[in-house]
């Protein structure tokens, strides 16, 4: 066996240090649709055994790659380099609330839904939404910056974020920002590190900020025939005075593929379909909720429902939360894209979709946070066809294209990890690039941590296919 | 690529799979075990890595043999993954393959080639444990702890069997009973090996709620095992061998219901029809057996024949069986038929549907890895304290006992079968 692994065993107890295949094989895939095989998985359970491993790893020249619960959708926690995966998944789950000063400490592997419900338990909340946050660990939240639905009126994970108690490259434990609500001591490095996809440091313990959970919620469904139509009605409404806590859009693809999968009594028959919610003190939400139709029936919407009951309006988000698994059904491999443009350009952006769909002859469907010009165009191939795999190839390339041509970028959530890192060029320019490698040079001299994401290695494309 | 092992690993059903994790949480051995290879995504991806020729049948063994079976992990996934027939197509390749753990093969050559085969088996079990208790070898062996030398832990268990009816008991039993004319209805008994060795008296209340119920009850007499304990083992021939024999058996007649009180056997028994090609006699018939399999606390609800006249001052907690509740995707009645019981207090547990870790023969050859899922259950279970906690299944009711002994908490807690609190609060008939 390697000396380094020899040594790894010295310094962390020997049933967290997995070598056998079953387990590397494990560790070798994400919620994206690579894999590689690392050649140890390390689970620290203290920030001092995250320190050790990495300064062994410096000291080796052996690549790291921290994982929390590997949905990442982008490639990034794969060892693309083997070496160790770093689960940080086993990392003791704590949950501190300072219900008075509205924060909370955690640590990297807790549950991003439990931060919320504890604290509910004290009429706060944690806002950032993700849909997987029953599943993803703070720390991946942390690292993605991810986002979910109540984005549009809270922000997304990096708003929330106070303070960070990070694990440098090199193996120092250093604390960014603290405990307050306004800081300016220097340099955010707070906000360095949030959305830095574990290439800048591993996140073990951050301080989050809380907000009062508001006293109600109101759902409003709106169908539209036209996609445009739709796009304008939800501009209209974000500059009429109301911001909505959520504004979900879906095309008549994924609506569809949510009838037939889970029947929720969805209308198939319309172009478009934009769930809303409302949050605020009751009589508030009577009177948004009037103005709310007004405007969509100005706007020419089909139809505007309201649930009458708590269970009909869960029934809807339900639906919604179905639309990911429901367009898998169409074909077995699902390409996830969230490029993100500014909130006008969504009927824009749609109508390219529609174009790449037919010159590639490919199955795009779109659904996603419109309210935030987050779209999640999905193309739906079969990673075993080859020949279908490179249109697709193809497809997405242009997608990125017509994005940045609107106006926005390659990913509004979920990251640039491996798949992204061909485009980000295009995207930030040659010295807007370098700029960023050198801060990532300057914090991992070594560059053993979470080698092959964000930047894209010499003549590195877009490859879906395996020959 | 190896194109027979991939047919024979439900290959293709492993790219439903699209690894979103959203099943970790509920699995109780990521929980416990703390690693990925023991959890539903990490074992779907295994068998697709075998399938592949990328790691070997030895390297899918441990992971398997260490699935609990519980199928918590089906009832959360958003894509409807069939992780049932991918781990039974492992579970068939790995006893293929031979080569399975020590105290596996030890088990199973001992239930399957001795046992299992011989048609007065499920007496025979009973019998030897009542002449085990009855002939005071019980006592002398726990004093002395003797059983404790045995491999496999039998001990533990032991310790905890009810008391067993006299063989003469056993065999005084008819075929056939009826007390209302005309029956509401005509039930045909399905009456599980364990349940009928280990807890005849629980299978004789069963009988006595239906009857009061005002239903006819049958007992098929070639009816035989349900066969689950086989298929979770890999022997598919066997396990279809029997299905065809319990089909046979409860054709013989036309029933309303073909009632059983175990949920791990009434999971088997509803899947007879994925044994066979579609389109096939085997298959019709099969569907048909299938469709009037119900769970005993469904067809009390249904026939709401009972009234209860006694109160029963307890606080209880309802353990359901995964396989009631996973697999037959019963999660009411039994809830509602405890709610009919005066004087009963119910408090839901955290987590109720995390498996007890009990899984069939789980718990013999996994000894360790069951106790550190069942300790987390009854951490569970105390954060309620209840003086009873209620099973519908015979290993967990054998588990549970276990686990309130191992919380040293025989004193003040009891494991009971549905069924016994039922009759507990002295039924009667409404009408
Ligand atoms: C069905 C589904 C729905 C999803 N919905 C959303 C959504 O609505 N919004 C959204 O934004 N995302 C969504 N995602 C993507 C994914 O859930 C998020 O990116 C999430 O933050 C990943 O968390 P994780 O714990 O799984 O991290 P992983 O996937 O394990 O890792 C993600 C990244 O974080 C790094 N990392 C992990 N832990 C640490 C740490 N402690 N320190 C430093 N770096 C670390 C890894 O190296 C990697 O680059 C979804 C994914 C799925 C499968
Ligand atoms: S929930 Fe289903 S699709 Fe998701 S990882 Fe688990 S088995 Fe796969
Ligand atoms: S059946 Fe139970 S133990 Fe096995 S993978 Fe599914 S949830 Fe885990």
């Amino acid at each position: 066996m390697d000396e380094w692994i020899e040594e790894l065993r010295r310094i962390i107890p020997e049933k967290r240090v997995l070598t056998d295949l079953a387990d590397r094989h494990s560790y070798s895939f994400d919620a994206s649709f690579d894999e590689h095989l690392p050649d140890v998985v390390v689970q620290p359970k203290t920030k001092q055994e995250t320190a050790d491993v990495l300064k062994l790893a410096n000291r080796y020249r052996i690549p790291v790659h921290p994982r929390g619960s590997g949905t990442c959708l982008s490639g990034g926690p794969l060892p693309v380099h083997g070496g160790i995966v770093l689960d940080m998944s086993q990392y003791p789950a704590e949950i501190h609330l300072r219900p008075r000063d509205l924060t909370v400490d955690v640590t990297p592997s807790v549950l991003t839904a439990n931060i919320n419900k504890a604290a509910e338990e004290h009429g706060l909340m944690y806002a950032p939404d993700p849909s997987s946050a029953h599943v993803a660990t703070i720390g991946g939240n942390l690292a993605e910056n991810s986002g979910g639905p109540r984005g549009l009126k809270y922000g997304v994970t990096k708003d929330h974020v106070l303070g960070l108690e990070v694990v440098t490259p090199e193996g120092e434990i250093i604390r960014t920002g603290g405990r307050t609500i306004k800081n300016v001591t220097g340099i955010d490095l707070t906000k360095l590190i949030v959305g830095s996809e574990g290439i800048l440091g591993v996140i073990v313990g951050a301080t989050l900020k809380l907000m009062p959970k508001p006293p109600a919620v109101q759902t409003l469904m709106v169908t539209f025939d036209e996609v445009r139509k739709a796009g304008e009605a939800i501009s209209q409404t974000l500059t009429s005075g109301i911001l909505p806590s959520k504004m979900e859009f879906m095309d008549q693809a994924c609506v569809t593929a949510v009838e037939k999968f889970q029947p929720a009594g969805l209308p198939v028959d319309a172009a478009a379909v934009i769930i809303i919610e409302l949050d605020g003190h009751p009589e508030t939400l009577k009177v948004e909720k009037r103005l709310i139709e007004e405007i969509m029936e100005d706007m020419g919407a089909l139809d505007v429902i309201i649930p009458k009951t708590n269970e009909e309006a869960a029934k809807l988000w339900h639906a919604r939360k179905q639309v990911s698994p429901a367009i898998a059904k169409i074909k077995p491999t699902k390409v996830s894209e969230d490029a993100t443009v500014p909130r006008s350009k969504i009927p824009d952006f749609m109508d390219r979709l529609q174009i790449i769909k037919e010159k590639y002859d490919v199955e795009v469907v779109a659904f996603g946070h419109a309210g935030d010009g987050n779209l999640h165009p999905n193309v739906l191939c079969d990673k075993r066809d080859v020949e279908e795999m490179k249109r697709v190839e193809k497809a997405v390339e242009e997608m990125f294209e017509a994005a940045l041509e609107l106006g926005g970028t390659l990913s509004g959530e979920h990251g640039i990890g491996t798949m992204k890192a061909p485009f980000m060029e295009l995207e930030l320019g040659e010295v807007g690039l370098d700029m960023m490698k050198r801060i990532k040079e300057s914090w991992d001299p070594n560059g053993i941590l979470n080698p092959g994401k964000v930047f894209p290695e010499k003549g590195q494309k877009l490859v879906l296919h395996h020959e | 690529m190896n194109s027979l092992l991939q047919e024979q690993l439900s290959y293709d059903k492993t790219f439903d799979c699209v690894q979103c994790g959203y099943c970790l949480p509920a699995c109780p051995t990521y929980e416990t075990m703390e690693r990925e290879t023991h959890s539903p995504r990490g074992r779907i991806n295994l068998v697709k890595m075998v399938a592949e020729g990328k790691a070997s049948v030895e390297d899918l063994k441990e992971p398997i043999e260490k699935c609990l079976g519980c199928m918590a992990c089906t009832t959360v996934c958003p894509t409807n993954v069939q992780y049932g027939e991918i781990l039974e197509s492992a579970k068939h390749v790995i006893d293929e393959h031979e080569g399975k753990s020590r105290p596996r093969k030890l088990v199973e050559n001992f239930m399957f080639q001795r046992f299992f085969p011989s048609t007065a088996w499920m007496d025979s079990l009973g019998h030897a444990t009542w002449l085990y208790q009855s002939s005071g070898l019980k006592k002398v062996s726990q004093r002395f702890g003797l059983t404790k030398r045995a491999p496999l832990h039998i001990h533990e268990f032991e310790a905890v069997l009810p008391e067993m009816p006299s063989p003469k008991r056993r065999k005084s039993r008819a075929g056939r009973y009826v007390r209302k004319r005309p029956a509401t209805a005509k039930v045909a008994f399905f009456k599980g090996c364990i349940m009928d060795s280990v807890f005849y008296e629980t299978n004789q209340n069963t009988m006595e709620l239906l009857l009061r119920s005002g239903a006819e009850v049958v007992f098929p007499d070639q009816q035989t095992c349900c066969g689950a304990l086989h298929a979770h083992s890999g022997k598919v021939d066997a396990s279809v061998e029997l299905a065809k024999r319990n089909i046979e058996a409860f054709e013989e007649e036309s029933f309303d219901y073909i009632v059983n009180n175990a949920g791990g056997c009434g999971a088997r028994l509803i899947e007879y029809p994925h044994l066979f090609e579609k389109g096939t006699d085997w298959h019709s018939r099969a569907s048909a057996f299938a469709a009037n399999v119900k769970d005993i606390s469904e067809v009390l609800v249904d026939l709401d024949g009972l009234r209860f006249e006694q109160s029963v001052p307890r606080t209880v907690t309802y353990q359901p069986s995964c396989h009631l509740r996973n697999v037959q995707k019963v999660t009411d009645a039994p809830v509602a038929l405890l709610e009919k019981v005066p004087g009963l207090t119910l408090k839901q547990m955290d987590r109720p549907e995390f498996c007890c870790g009990s899984a069939g023969i789980y718990n013999i050859v996994n000894y360790e890895e069951a106790m550190d899922v069942l300790d987390v259950k009854m951490q569970d279970v105390c954060g309620v304290d209840p003086d009873g906690i209620v099973t519908s299944n015979p290993g967990c009711l054998l588990q549970m006992k276990l686990g309130v002994v191992r919380e040293g908490a025989g004193d003040r807690m009891e494991a009971v079968h549905l069924v016994d609190v039922l009759m507990e609060a002295d039924p009667q008939p409404k009408t």
